[in-house]
């Protein structure tokens, strides 16, 4: 697990450039059938957005993954709690941000911030992951 | 506070779907896994469920007709709230165990609170609906909460 976990650490950030293909297959793989997220004519003319939106959930997958990439078998995700703030689009490179904000060497909890930023610079989705390293013993 | 949720539209807390028991398979997992544009293993050979799966899973399964023009399935467990438009939601998810391919879960909702905030233009209605998804021996599995915003 690089780096060691410590308050303040970062973790690897990750790049997110999805194309209406994944989008496509995102909502098959849930059954949902929302128009703004493949009927672009629907989605820019009568919704009045720029493009195909990308699915809520879909950011909410990304935020976790940062965290579970780092912690492979060493740990568990035991919480996720996040909103999402604004739409984002098929086009765009979102990238899934993580840092420690706290860190109990003894039991192996971790509270990580977690956040998906947009070209723009802003945070779409803001969260927090709880997670928890196994004992070596384990 | 301007009063927007009477005393009736308070009487729906509480209100519950109807269980929804599912299977978890190998061949879902790794649909999922991929769509997601997840790079883990475990995952992607559907050994293991990864943390949000159950979003997938549980994911109301309804016939065309039952479909809005724009393609969403209603949710049944709501009432009818005198605002309508929806706005960024949140989700609380906590893990208590690991999802593997042939694990049947059981999935219920309830719908736990409803409240108004004064926003900055005007007045905001939350509302709260609490997931609790078991397997076949009652454990607790996954509980997540989902908090709408209406304006």
């Amino acid at each position: 697990m690089t780096p060691e976990p410590a308050v303040g650490v970062a973790l690897p950030e990750r790049q997110h450039t999805p194309d209406n293909v994944q989008l496509m297959l995102y909502n098959a793989s849930l059954w949902n059938g929302h128009r703004i997220h493949f009927d672009l004519p629907y989605a820019t003319e009568v919704e009045g957005y720029p493009g195909l939106v990308l699915a809520g959930p879909m950011l909410g997958d990304w935020l976790y993954q940062t965290v579970d990439e780092w912690l492979g078998d060493a740990g568990m995700i035991t919480s996720v709690s996040y909103s999402n703030r604004g739409a984002t689009y098929v086009g765009e490179t979102l990238t899934a941000t993580a840092s420690i904000t706290a860190y109990d060497a003894a039991s192996g909890v971790l509270e990580i911030d977690v956040g998906i930023r947009n070209e723009a610079g802003d945070i779409v989705a803001p969260g927090t992951i709880g997670a928890k390293l196994f004992a070596a013993a384990d | 506070m301007t009063g927007l949720i009477s005393e009736e539209l308070l009487t729906n807390i509480g209100r519950q779907s109807k269980p929804q028991r599912e299977i978890v398979t190998r061949r879902d997992i790794r649909k999922y896994a991929v769509a997601t544009g997840n790079r883990q293993r475990k995952y992607l050979d559907g050994d293991i469920a990864p943390p949000m799966f159950h979003v997938p899973l549980f994911w109301d399964v309804v016939e065309l007709d039952q479909l809005t023009p724009d393609g969403v399935s209603i949710d049944t467990l709501l009432p009818k709230f005198p605002l309508e438009r929806a706005m960024a939601g949140g989700l609380d998810i906590e893990y208590l165990k690991p999802i593997r391919p042939g694990d049947w879960l059981t999935s219920r909702r309830t719908l736990t609170a409803i409240y108004e905030k004064a926003g900055r233009s005007g007045s905001l209605i939350f509302y709260e609906i609490i997931m609790d998804i078991r397997n076949d021996d009652e454990e607790l599995v996954i509980r997540e909460k989902t908090t709408r915003i209406l304006r």
